[in-house]
This record gives structure tokens, C-alpha cells and sequence, in this order.
């Protein structure tokens, strides 16, 4: 009877931490969503809708697709690179996968902003590409590489490829090759397999990589910031605008309550489709 | 003939994705070594950079800083994030609400953690300083350490501690004598991570530090150093700060032979 009480004392004071400063402060910025901003930049408790429909305003709404886009583009070269990377991966003799693997993923645990600088350095106008480029002989005028949505692209994938890696190499490794094999015993080629039976049973791995670069793109303030140069805005800069140079709070808040929404959507998807995986294993043939 | 092929082909997909992840971080180490410090040309190799780095005051502040951040946030979050292991294992039959809750500081984007406790400091009127980002920064790292101890736990012999308790051993000796000794290498490899972390960390300390130059912590500056652009300092402290991550992380991996966390 005491012994069910013991491991909650354990965790309480773990789960009040938990509890006072991530659950209440969420829910405070979805409260704030809903009251107006006051006229000196306070904020009104009076309910309003206002914020939530600005988010629709088409100047707004603009930035809210153009941020997805970039997301999704700089997800979807992450899954092509990180899925290849991991399949090949997959493909070497098992004692250098580890090796491997670890590899891959290190840089992921350098500093994210050290991370972007690097592409500072080898974009920028006297940056190492131009340097080459000189150096091989091209004289003429070189289009601009930093401060553009390509860098910020480039950026994203950079930092969040390690990750990708990793979610594709997981059901990769667990892949029975009696499958394969089996496959080709029954006359498919080795496309036809690798169509058929390894990138579906794959799947889960490549939804999880796609999310979470996706979510990580979408409210990401500090690549734009510094590869995009302040030349166009996600949404992660005008949620960072909103609180602490606009000072518009309830806006900045309807707009972060938006962006956990799509993220929270995108989580269960991807949640189904690695239950759909994991269940349905029987049936695809 | 064909199987070579494709591993030849295997090989040629690790070489160029690890060309792409290594080049640019390659060229930075470099380039800080460089006296003349510039991209354009080797001037021959030098560590006067490094040693600027040790003249200037706002870099040496804001690492002081960062380090006392990183050590009180480690500290409590080795506590309480084991702490919570442990109870969470015990318990097994956990509800999904717990799972979540456990589990969301980890994949909560860092600017939705951060604003939602710039605004809830503010409306508090705490004033916001290196407490408000060391308190800040133990939500995500304790669930770190969690997640490692707890990996350590699921391999973890329940029997012993069952043999500790009929041999007599109050809960709390069983917690010290049995439970604490097994985990310690999880433990110590979850609180490493969690110093890598915290040290890397850099929009949540951004958003909780309050204004003014006293809190700053060294991604803070490194962040103001960069928007004025390249420079050689900038290429010395960003190999220092890479160093830190790598040998820390370096020694978690030994500490803990369970692989990356997350895996």
C-alpha cells in the first residue's frame, strides 16, 4: 500500500518543476492569445478574437505559408540526403555502422549557432566558395549566396540532416534481409524490392525525420536571422518581433498558438503513420 | 557485379553526405587557425586568435556566466530528472498524460518554451536574470537526464532491490547502497548531456535573461558577434565551444555504452 505512494514521492518534485514552468506558462501564452493588446504595449483582459484572425490577415498568412514552404522544402531534401545517408549506412559490414552512425550524428551536438556561422563563412562575398570559384579562374560577377532563401534552406538541412539520419537508420537496421531476399527469390529486381518491401517498411523513420525538421524549420528564428540576413521573415522572426521589439504580446502569442497547432497536427500524423506501419505489417504484399 | 556496384555506390552517397557535414565545420577549425585570419588567403598557422579571445572582456563574462548556468542547471536537473526516473520505472504502469508530460520538454520547440516563459516570468514580475535562465534551462535538461536513466533502468535487475528490502535495508539505504551504484554511470553521462546542452543553449537563455549586458551567456554573444560578421575571434570561439560539446559528449557516450539518447 505505502509502496505505491514511494515512486510518486520520487517524481513530484520533478513533476512540479515540469508542471509550474512548461504546463502553466503554455497555457498562459494560449490565454494570452485571447485578450488585446493594451495601448502602451500592455496587455487588456478583455476577450477578443482579434489576434487569432489577424493570423489570417493575407500580410500575415503570407509569411505563415512562405515559412511552411521553406520548412517543407528544407524537410523534404533532409529526408532525400539523411534516408540515402542512412540506407547506405544500413548497407555497410555491421561492425562500422556504430562508427558510422555516431559520425553522422556529432555534429548534431555542436552548438547550432556555430553551426549556422559556418555557412557564414564559407557563403559569404569573400567566403571560401567565391575564393574558389576565383581561384579556378571564373572572373565574372558571382550571384549573391548569402542573405537568400537558398542559405536559409541550405542552413536548416545542414543542422537537422544528423537527425534524419538517425530516425531513417532505425527501421533500416531492424529490416529482416530475409525479406529482401525472399523478394528476389520470387523474381522481383532489386528496384522492385527496394520500392516494394524496404522504402515502405521504412516509412515510419522518414515521417519521423520529415516532422521534425518541419517543426524545427517552421519556428526557426535564428537561420533566417543569420543566413537570410533580416531580407525576408518566417514566423519564428515575427514571434520573436512580437515580443520583444513590437511588443505586441496577444498577437505574438495567437501566433505561436497557430504554430503549435500545425506542429501538434503534424506529430499525430506522423504518430499514425507509424502505427499504420507497425500494425498493418501483415497485410502489405 | 551488380552488388559491387551498389556498394560502390554506398560509398560514393557516405562520402559526399559526409563531405557536406564535415567541410563547412572543417573550414571554420581551420580558418581559426590562420594569422592572418582571413578566408582569402594561409598566412601561416598561429594561435593569436585564441589569446585574443582571453583578452576580451565581454567574451570572458559571458563564458563565466555560461559556466555558472550550465553547472546550477546540471545540478538540479541530475536531481531531479534521476529522481523522476527512478519513480517513473518503479511505478511501470505509467498514464499517457505522464509519458507526455515527461517527454514534451524534449520536443517542444525551444521558441514556444521561450516565450511562454519570457511571458510568464513578466507577468509575474520576476526579474529576469542567470536564476530565471538557470531555472529556465532545468525543464529540458532534467528530461534529458530522465531519458538516459531510464534506459539504464529498463535493463536494470528489480530482483536485488527486492533482496535488499528482505535483508532488512530501509527504502532509503536500498535507494543509496543498491539502486545509486548501478545507475551512476547513466546518471553521470545524463548529467553531462545536460551540461552540453545547457552550455549550447541559446534561444530560451536569449529570451529569460531581461535586458541589459550582466546575463549575457556566450551563444548571446556569439549570436551579436556574427550579425556584424566574419571574423577571425568568431572563428577561435566557435571552435572552443564546438571542443566543449565534442569532448563532453565524448565522455558521456564512454560513461553510458547505451548509444545516443534518442535512439
Amino acid at each position: 500500500m505505502t509502496s505505491d505512494r514511494r515512486p510518486l514521492i520520487l517524481m513530484t518534485p520533478a513533476l512540479l518543476w515540469l508542471f509550474g514552468l512548461m504546463v502553466v506558462p503554455c497555457v498562459l501564452i494560449l490565454a494570452l492569445a485571447f485578450f488585446r493588446r493594451g495601448i502602451y504595449g500592455g496587455i487588456e483582459y478583455t476577450l477578443t478574437f482579434e489576434n487569432i484572425a489577424l493570423v489570417f490577415d493575407p500580410l500575415y498568412f503570407h509569411i505563415f505559408m512562405k515559412s511552411a514552404g521553406i520548412a517543407g522544402l528544407s524537410a523534404a531534401i533532409a529526408c532525400v540526403l539523411g534516408y540515402a545517408a542512412a540506407y547506405a549506412i544500413a548497407a555497410m559490414p555491421r561492425r562500422h555502422q556504430p562508427m558510422l552512425l555516431f559520425f553522422a550524428v556529432l555534429p548534431f551536438w555542436s552548438n547550432y549557432l556555430v553551426r549556422t556561422y559556418a555557412w557564414i563563412v564559407l557563403l559569404n562575398r569573400e567566403g571560401l566558395i567565391v575564393n574558389l570559384a576565383r581561384w579556378i579562374g571564373y572572373q565574372g560577377e558571382l550571384p549573391s549566396m548569402l542573405y537568400t532563401e537558398s542559405a536559409v534552406v541550405v542552413g536548416l538541412v545542414y543542422n537537422y540532416l544528423p537527425f534524419v539520419i538517425l530516425s531513417c537508420y532505425a527501421p533500416l537496421s531492424r529490416l529482416n534481409p530475409d525479406i529482401a531476399e525472399a523478394s528476389r527469390d520470387l523474381g522481383a529486381s532489386g528496384w522492385t524490392t527496394f520500392r516494394r518491401v524496404t522504402l515502405p517498411m521504412s516509412l515510419p523513420g522518414i515521417a519521423t525525420g520529415f516532422v521534425f525538421v518541419f517543426v524545427l524549420s517552421i519556428g526557426n528564428f535564428v537561420t533566417p536571422a543569420l543566413l537570410g540576413g533580416g531580407q525576408f521573415q518566417m514566423i519564428g522572426n515575427l514571434v520573436y518581433a512580437q515580443f520583444l521589439t513590437a511588443n505586441d504580446w496577444p498577437f505574438g502569442a495567437a501566433l505561436s498558438m497557430v504554430l503549435i497547432l500545425v506542429m501538434l497536427g503534424l506529430l499525430m500524423l506522423q504518430a499514425v503513420v507509424a502505427e499504420r506501419a507497425s500494425g498493418g505489417k501483415g497485410q502489405d504484399g | 557485379m551488380v552488388e559491387r556496384n551498389t556498394f560502390r555506390l554506398m560509398l560514393l552517397i557516405l562520402g559526399v553526405v559526409f563531405a557536406f557535414l564535415y567541410i563547412p565545420i572543417s573550414v571554420l577549425v581551420g580558418l581559426s587557425f590562420n594569422e592572418g585570419g582571413l578566408p582569402t588567403a594561409w598566412t601561416g598557422f598561429s594561435v593569436k586568435w585564441y589569446g585574443a579571445l582571453l583578452e576580451n572582456d565581454d567574451i570572458l563574462q559571458a563564458a563565466g556566466n555560461t559556466l555558472v548556468v550550465a553547472v546550477f542547471s546540471t545540478v538540479l536537473s541530475t536531481i531531479l530528472g534521476s529522481l523522476l526516473a527512478v519513480g517513473v520505472e518503479i511505478r511501470r504502469r505509467n498514464g499517457k498524460w505522464l509519458e507526455t508530460i515527461i517527454f514534451a520538454p524534449m520536443i517542444i520547440p525551444d521558441i514556444v518554451l521561450a516565450i511562454a516563459l519570457l511571458s510568464f516570468f513578466s507577468l509575474l514580475g520576476v526579474a529576469m536574470g542567470l536564476h530565471t535562465i538557470i531555472v529556465s534551462h532545468v525543464v529540458f535538461n532534467l528530461a534529458f537526464v530522465c531519458a538516459v536513466v531510464r534506459a539504464r533502468l529498463k535493463s536494470f535487475d528489480w530482483s536485488i532491490v527486492e533482496a535488499s528490502a528482505d535483508l532488512g535495508a530501509s527504502t532509503f539505504t536500498t535507494l543509496r547502497r543498491v539502486v545509486l551504484p548501478v545507475l551512476m554511470p547513466a546518471i553521470m553521462a545524463g548529467s553531462l548531456l545536460g551540461f552540453t546542452l545547457s552550455v549550447d543553449e541559446f534561444i530560451i537563455a536569449f529570451f529569460t535573461a531581461g535586458a541589459g549586458r550582466s546575463s549575457i551567456t556566450l551563444p548571446m554573444q556569439i549570436f551579436a558577434m556574427i550579425r556584424f560578421g566574419v571574423t577571425p575571434e568568431i572563428n577561435a570561439l566557435a571552435t572552443v565551444v564546438m571542443a566543449v560539446s565534442v569532448v563532453a559528449l565524448a565522455l558521456s557516450q564512454r560513461l553510458n555504452r547505451g548509444g545516443l539518447p534518442g535512439q
